[in-house]
């Protein structure tokens, strides 16, 4: 189909409105980020940083733990993400060859549950564990977000594998484990990449269980941010700074594997919590 | 042992059906790990939460069963009213704006462009995007005398807004925040939808003389309306549970002017530590939202059986 001008021209706007403000939001946290206090509260505000400055970054590790707040999302987010594949690849493969409908639907309701409510009994229940004040209430809540993204992209992934390879592995007297594990994991590599970075990313993102689990030195980066920062310092320069510390790893995740989150969002309009 | 008695026993044959039968029930044991996770941390909390809506427990206090107490209590509670009030008018708009906007930008990203792809990636980091930081840069954009916004406002010679801190317009505010940040998944779901369409009706209309918006209204609207529902269910679940970025911005207020369900349920279930009607409150909204998901895809149906 050939396009007219106009209509090329009306197209190029519409892109233009509709990513602006995207971009725009995180510009502006950017620029909040590199520039004085002076310049941050001026009226009319300061768009571009001038001189830019990291005094806000140095503010943000000197003033706070913010080390041991990284550490935590990390060990928090790889820790629920490695858990979630070791169940979620193989129930992913099992649902999909058993046809378990059942499991698969169980999975959907998870989905529209409100993250709160599975925090009420669990918060009970790591009361009378007395595990709080570790980071391992945390991690198993992530389970909750983490769990279902990746057995709901695997299902969707090992259903479009077609089936005839591990056929040919049985018939020559695989068991199924190895026919699992040599034929059909190896060629499931790219729906696993899809489920780990959507797991991980919906787990670094998770607010919710963490500010009610997490004690003065288990928090997640989200909570830190969100508490320690703005109960103790209301400058914007360096909220913003951490804001950017906190959610850049995923930008750039998204930004360096756009190909596959698309691909997994796209098929299971997957989202945590 | 047992491998001896397999080799003497004659080997019966297995009919394929009982085969895939025996295949099909021994693949089950893959499901068994994940099934004892999603029991413990899913399924458990379920029960438990149904166990507890009937008790009257304050953490720390004896547990008594009341029965239906917890339920008719919330009759009267203008607080949980109002909190369902501002829920379903939060959600109304939270799912007409960002589907209305997801659409169109699905129909923008389906045409060829130069950048498309950097154009398309730049557009979904709003809903990557750790929702608390961006939430932060927000509040910090709605500050009424310094911020961004009101400044932008101005200049183009309209007047400055109140944004969250007036209870007229912080709902509207937030519906705003969330729109920018969920419409790239209806974009997504639609995108799939468009890509996936026959070109065959399409030149067929092209020989008829049809009009771009003619081929719209008649040809991708109702061939891509299955996966606008599909979205349109799911932004409308994730509206309904809408937390971090309401809890972060307004926190509910002013007064309890934008308080959703989920941040009342917040309150009485960590402020007040009310257990037992925290517990009820969680129950009614799980079956609200399960309500307007199958109310949805009803819809959903009768429009794919039309």
């Amino acid at each position: 189909m050939k396009q007219s001008l106009a209509s090329r021209l009306g197209l190029y706007f519409s892109v233009i409105v509709l990513v602006s403000p995207a971009i725009l939001v995180f510009l502006w946290m950017l620029s909040l980020s590199l520039k004085n206090e002076a310049d941050n509260t001026a009226f009319p505000p300061v768009f571009i940083p001038n001189p830019p400055t990291l005094a806000n970054f140095i503010d943000v590790f000197e003033r706070n733990d913010f080390v041991e707040y990284t550490i935590n999302s990390v060990i928090v987010s790889f820790g629920a993400t490695i858990a979630a594949l070791l169940v979620g690849v193989p129930a992913g493969y099992g649902i999909a060859k058993a046809k378990a409908g059942g499991s698969a639907a169980l999975i959907l309701v998870a989905r529209i549950t409100p993250g709160l409510s599975y925090l009420v009994p669990l918060f009970l229940l790591f009361q009378w564990l007395n595990l709080t004040g570790t980071l391992l209430p945390i991690l198993i809540t992530h389970l909750v977000i983490t769990v279902p993204i990746v057995v709901y992209v695997m299902i969707g992934f090992f259903e479009g594998l077609p089936g005839e390879l591990e056929e040919a592995a049985l018939v020559d007297g695989a068991t199924i484990w190895q026919a699992f594990r040599t034929v059909a994991l190896p060629l499931a590599r790219p729906g696993i990449v899809v489920a780990t970075i959507l797991s991980f990313i919906f787990s670094w993102n998770n607010f919710i269980f963490g500010v009610v689990l997490a004690g003065r030195h288990t928090r997640t980066l989200p909570v830190a941010v969100y508490n320690v920062l703005t109960f103790e310092q209301i400058s914007w320069g360096p909220l913003a700074a951490a804001a950017l510390l906190v959610t850049a790893p995923v930008l750039i995740l998204t930004l360096l594997m756009q190909k596959e989150i698309v691909a997994g969002l796209t098929a299971g309009g997957v989202k945590g919590g | 042992m047992s491998a001896h008695v397999a080799t003497i026993a004659p080997a019966k044959p297995a009919t394929a059906h009982q085969r895939r039968r025996n295949y099909a029930r021994r693949y089950r044991l893959f499901i068994v790990p994940a099934g004892i996770v999603v029991a413990a941390v899913i399924v458990f909390p379920w029960l438990f939460t149904l166990f507890m809506s009937v008790q009257d427990f304050h953490v720390g206090g004896a547990m008594t069963f009341v029965g239906l107490a917890n339920y008719t209590r919330m009759l009267s509670d203008e607080r949980f009213l109002w909190a369902i009030l501002h829920t379903l008018y939060f959600t109304v708009l939270a799912v007409i704006f960002p589907t209305i906007l997801g659409v169109i930008a699905a129909v923008c990203f389906n045409q060829r462009f130069p950048l498309r792809g950097l154009a398309r990636t730049i557009f979904i980091l709003p809903m990557m995007a750790t929702p608390v930081a961006v939430a932060l840069v927000w509040t910090m954009m709605f500050h009424p005398q310094l911020g961004v916004l009101n400044y932008l406002l101005t200049s183009i010679g309209l007047p400055p807004s109140t944004w969250v801190y007036d209870s007229a317009t912080v709902i509207p505010t937030l519906v705003m925040v969330e729109t920018w940040q969920w419409t790239p998944l209806i974009m997504l779901i639609v995108l799939g939808g468009l890509a996936s369409l026959p070109q065959d009706p399409y030149e067929a209309a092209a020989l008829d003389g049809a009009s771009a918006w003619q081929c719209f209204i008649k040809i991708t609207l109702p061939l891509v309306w299955p996966f606008i529902m599909v979205a349109l269910v799911l932004r409308a679940v994730d509206a309904l549970k809408a937390f971090d970025t309401i809890f972060v911005i307004s926190g509910g207020g002013p007064g309890t002017s934008s308080e959703t369900l989920n941040l009342y349920l917040y309150q009485e279930a960590f402020a007040y530590y009310d257990i037992g009607y925290a517990s009820a409150i969680v129950v009614v909204f799980f079956v609200l939202i399960l309500l307007v998901t199958l109310l949805l895809m009803s819809r959903r149906a009768k429009a794919a059986a039309a």
